[in-house]
């Protein structure tokens, strides 16, 4: 991360491989609010604002991160990748989005952007997490909807499916 | 005739999982919920609410906020063109307090400027001047003629009475406690947002919105703008979850005065703090039950009082006193019962529909009765339920014969037969398997495990007389199905559902949705269970007419009986002479288009002595939970909930199951986690820092047995299942953590109120170690 230039209102970010500038954030904006307001990346949704719902999961330099609880004009010098990249170039789903389709991890789908990031993250990091670790890994990532169940579904499909490959 | 060759294809009709419609674009981020939808020049909106829970405005003064750069517009209750009033039952919330506040959060003045930033600042720029009140926050002297009405139509908003039998009979066996519900919050993930798009001409408005009721939101508005109907249309904007929690306006009216003042398009949001303050919530309850029965544990009479506080407006309060007081018995006979029911305002947030409607707070007291008649009778608690478990033509307190399907034994014995977990008392290693999780891990050893069994019975659809109906619309144009409806999707699945219902009448399977909006008759609530039978009866009709016309048509045309054709699969059948043909072709070039209205039978409002078959149907489930206690710390870990539900029929199973374990968690919520807590008026926890939510960590596996036994009454055979999860888990696993206690100290005092804190179980131990 860079200096922080908590003023900043003119900045540039990159996002998803594209540097795009930013243009009259409010002061100390986070990066939630600059990818949804100034940016209109509307898939990184916000429930809380205080880093407890996961929602707005986002890895900034490969790191699952609260984007509500970045302020914006921090992370110029970082790589930050939002729930718009995570389809296949060719607009295929990843394995984890077709999961969630498939196994019913969808309800109202406001849960489900933070969900792949942080799902998508994991299984990254760690390909046999066990039930525990997922437990762990996504407690942080607040569903009101599904019970979790059909979730858990979904990532044990993702499991299977690539320990089949 | 052309034998077209179709290849073999698995077609998603009912009784199939087909994916969600949505799911693409929501696992994408593509879906437009109503917080991401802006238009150009769109200015923002935001509401100024009150500190109080009960003042007298003394002055306003809004000439510092419309002197900040960047504010258009600061409106208030002088502001107001049409009805200053609103709600769901009666009019008597006010848009914008005019004189008295009555709960800390009431809207107060609402401001439109250029960005949020600016918002705030003309909002802390309003001088509001408060007088202070005391704040009435008990509701039993909410009751109490003698105290001073804080709001014209008094105190008291409904009391009704049940007596049915002979109420004065006495069992071999007495036993009686006083229960208490805390106050939950729907907590949808979606917060409340809407963007009001004002006519050119400022004649009329378009609101997007996340609602569960789009008509009824259309009537509220459309009265407080002193506007016709017809100048206010609603569509409905992407909706993140509802529970109840978006039957009632929030910041509908508000939107739309400020987008007809400034002239251009405005967006509202909600922060979830506001969001605690902007919504009614479930009822917080007290409920006192004497339970008689006589030697063998066959109940002979029941004695109940409730007590709903409904905060400081109507909203649906008397809705819920009605379905509380109706659910007294449970799922069980009884032919004798004296009850009565309050529902009063307070100086509380005001509250009204929840998952579960009212019958959550009576089934956790029911339910903790028939346990304590076990007991009291020396009785398994599975058997005194199955002694007493209510069958079809059973006939209610109320004098009302369930006519429904009543499987309640097999609720009970197929919940008893489901697998009871493998996992050893304490959990693995690993310490999320322990009651307090990872932060506050309990030691293996001082850990018991407790089971609990809870049934319920739920009414579905409205009551009371309420005209209930649903409307929707089947267009076939050339082969492809548009169905048209304004039920509001809020994650339930309905979009899933109308399509496999068009794609099994039709023969079709190239099916879609239009716009969900107001340009078609009004489908009700998305509540009370009663989409899949009410709009689900409602498309089913619309293709079946379509279905008619077509085969009407190809009969004339073939010159014989339209009785003769049937659709079978993809294909018009005629069932005497063998013709067939595949719908695909026989639609060829022609277009239909039809619409229905689909209504339940009539019900009626109570008699002054509750009588009155004031239901419609009713769905029926079990539920067993398996707890791990640390009894000594208060924590609890829930190791396992099985259920076994009474779905009449599954039209989307995966859908019923998603139902189930949504409603389990949220059930589980109300048990051992969520409360919203007010100290003298003011909530005190108005965040998910400080109102815990089930996480995945929480959730233990849900064990599910559907009982599909045909429900001839609705449409479709199915009954709703949104609400049963949500209402006998909660006193499952409170009877599960009594299990507990009880193992480890026999003469704990029982459990009576939810959520079940710490120092709740610590308490019910001391002084008797
Ligand atoms: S919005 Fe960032 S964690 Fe909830
Ligand atoms: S699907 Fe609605 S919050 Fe997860």
């Amino acid at each position: 991360m860079t200096d922080v230039i908590v003023d900043e209102r003119d900045f540039e970010l990159t996002i998803n491989g594209a540097r795009v500038p930013v243009r009259g954030a409010a002061p100390g904006a986070s990066l939630l609010q600059v990818l949804r307001d100034q940016l209109q990346l509307t898939g990184t949704k916000g429930a809380c604002e205080e880093g407890e719902c996961g929602s707005c999961s986002v890895l900034v330099d490969g790191v699952l991160m609260c984007s509500c609880l970045v302020m914006a004009a921090s992370v110029t010098d970082t790589a930050i990748t939002t729930i718009e990249s995570v389809a296949r170039p060719d607009g295929s789903f990843s394995d984890v989005q077709q999961a969630f389709v498939d196994c019913g991890a969808v309800q109202c789908g406001f849960c489900t952007p933070g969900l792949v990031m942080a799902v998508t993250d994991l299984l990254n990091q760690q390909p046999h997490a066990d039930r525990e670790t997922v437990r762990e890994a996504l407690a942080g990532n607040l569903c009101r909807c599904t019970g979790y169940g059909r979730i858990l579904a979904a990532i044990d499909q993702v499991i299977s499916q690539r320990a089949a490959q | 005739m052309t034998d077209l060759q179709l290849p073999p294809r698995q077609r998603d009709v009912l009784g199939t999982s087909p994916t969600r419609p949505d799911a693409p674009a929501k696992v994408s981020g593509a879906f437009a919920f109503s917080s991401d939808l802006t238009a150009d020049g769109a200015v923002w909106g935001a509401t100024l609410r009150s500190p109080h829970p009960h003042a007298r405005i003394v002055a306003l003064d809004v000439s510092g906020a419309l002197a900040i750069d960047g504010v258009r517009a600061v409106i208030t209750a002088a502001d107001v063109p049409g009805r200053n009033a609103y709600g769901l039952i009666e009019s008597d919330q006010p848009v914008f307090a005019d004189g008295i506040v009555r709960f800390v959060g009431e809207p107060v003045a609402a401001v439109a400027a250029a960005d949020p930033t600016t918002c705030q600042r003309a909002l802390d720029a309003i001088v509001v001047t408060y007088d202070v009140l005391p704040p009435l926050l008990d509701p039993e002297a909410a009751i109490d003629p003698g105290t001073a009405s804080i709001h014209p139509h008094g105190n008291v908003v409904r009391h009704q009475r049940i007596v049915t039998g002979d109420p004065s009979v006495v069992g071999d066996v007495v036993v009686e406690g006083e229960y208490e519900i805390g106050m939950q919050d729907q907590a949808f993930l979606g917060l409340e947002a809407a963007l009001a798009i004002p006519d050119p001409d400022g004649s009329g408005v378009e609101l997007h919105v996340a609602t569960q009721w789009l008509h009824e939101d259309r009537q509220q508005i459309a009265a407080c703008l002193g506007l016709p109907e017809a100048s206010v249309r609603l569509v409905l904007g992407g909706v993140g979850g509802a529970f109840g929690g978006r039957e009632d306006i929030s910041l509908q009216v508000h939107a739309c005065l400020l987008a007809l003042r400034v002239g251009r398009p405005v967006r509202m949001h909600y922060s979830r703090t506001e969001s605690f303050l902007g919504h009614v919530h479930r009822h917080p309850a007290r409920i006192w039950m004497r339970h008689h029965a006589d030697r063998h544990g066959t109940l002979v009479n029941i004695e109940a009082r409730f007590v709903f506080d409904g905060g400081a407006y109507a909203s649906t309060s008397s809705a819920v006193l009605i379905n509380a007081v109706t659910h007294t018995q449970g799922p069980y006979r009884c032919p004798n019962a004296v009850v009565d029911g309050y529902a009063v305002r307070t100086n509380h947030l005001p509250c009204g529909a929840m998952r579960g409607f009212g019958v959550v707070q009576a089934c956790f007291a029911h339910e903790s009765q028939m346990d304590r008649l076990a007991a009291a009778c020396g009785i398994d608690p599975l058997d005194i339920r199955r002694r007493n478990a209510m069958v079809t033509g059973d006939v209610l307190i109320t004098g009302q014969p369930v006519t429904s399907v009543a499987p309640v034994l097999r609720c009970i014995d197929e919940t008893e037969a489901l697998p009871l977990p493998t996992q050893p008392v304490g959990g693995d290693d690993h310490p999320f398997g322990r009651p307090g999780g990872a932060g506050l891990t309990s030691d293996a050893g001082n850990i018991v495990r407790g089971i609990g069994y809870a049934v319920s019975i739920k009414n579905l659809m409205y009551s009371e007389g309420f005209d209930d109906f649903s409307t929707a619309r089947c267009t076939v144009d050339d082969g492809q199905v548009a169905l048209k409806y304004a039920t509001a999707e809020v994650g339930q699945g309905f979009v899933t559902i109308a399509e496999q219902i068009a794609r099994s009448i039709l023969g079709l399977d190239e099916v879609s949705s239009e716009t969900i909006d107001t340009t078609v008759g009004s489908a009700g609530s998305t509540s009370a269970s009663r989409q899949t039978w009410m709009s689900g009866g409602a498309v089913e009709g619309a293709c079946r007419a379509v279905r008619d016309r077509l085969l009407s048509d190809i009969a004339s045309e073939r010159g014989v009986e339209p009785g003769r054709l049937e659709v079978h699969d993809c294909d018009v059948v005629d069932v005497v002479d063998g013709w067939r043909q595949p719908v695909r072709e026989a639609v060829r070039g022609r277009s239909f288009s039809e619409e229905f209205i689909h209504r339940h039978r009539p019900t009626v409002r109570l008699n002054d002595l509750g009588q009155g078959e004031c239901h419609t149907a009713f769905a029926f489930a079990a539920h067993r939970a398996v707890v791990d206690v640390d009894v000594d710390l208060g924590l609890v870990k829930v190791v396992q909930i099985a259920t076994a539900q009474d779905i009449g029929r599954a039209l989307n199973p995966m859908s019923v199951i998603g139902q189930i374990e949504g409603g389990v968690a949220q059930g589980l919520g109300l048990a051992v986690m969520e409360e919203i807590v007010q100290v003298d008026g003011v909530i005190r926890n108005p965040s998910f820092t400080d109102y815990l939510l089930p996480t995945i960590a929480d959730m233990p596996p849900v064990e599910i047995a559907m009982i599909e036994e045909y429900e001839p009454e609705s449409p479709l055979g199915a009954k709703g299942v949104g609400e049963p999860p949500t209402i006998s888990s909660t006193p499952a696993i409170v009877a599960a953590i009594r299990d507990a206690i009880s193992q480890a100290y026999p003469m704990a005092r029982p459990l009576t109120r939810v959520p079940v804190r710490p120092h709740d179980i610590v308490d019910a131990i001391s002084n008797s170690r």
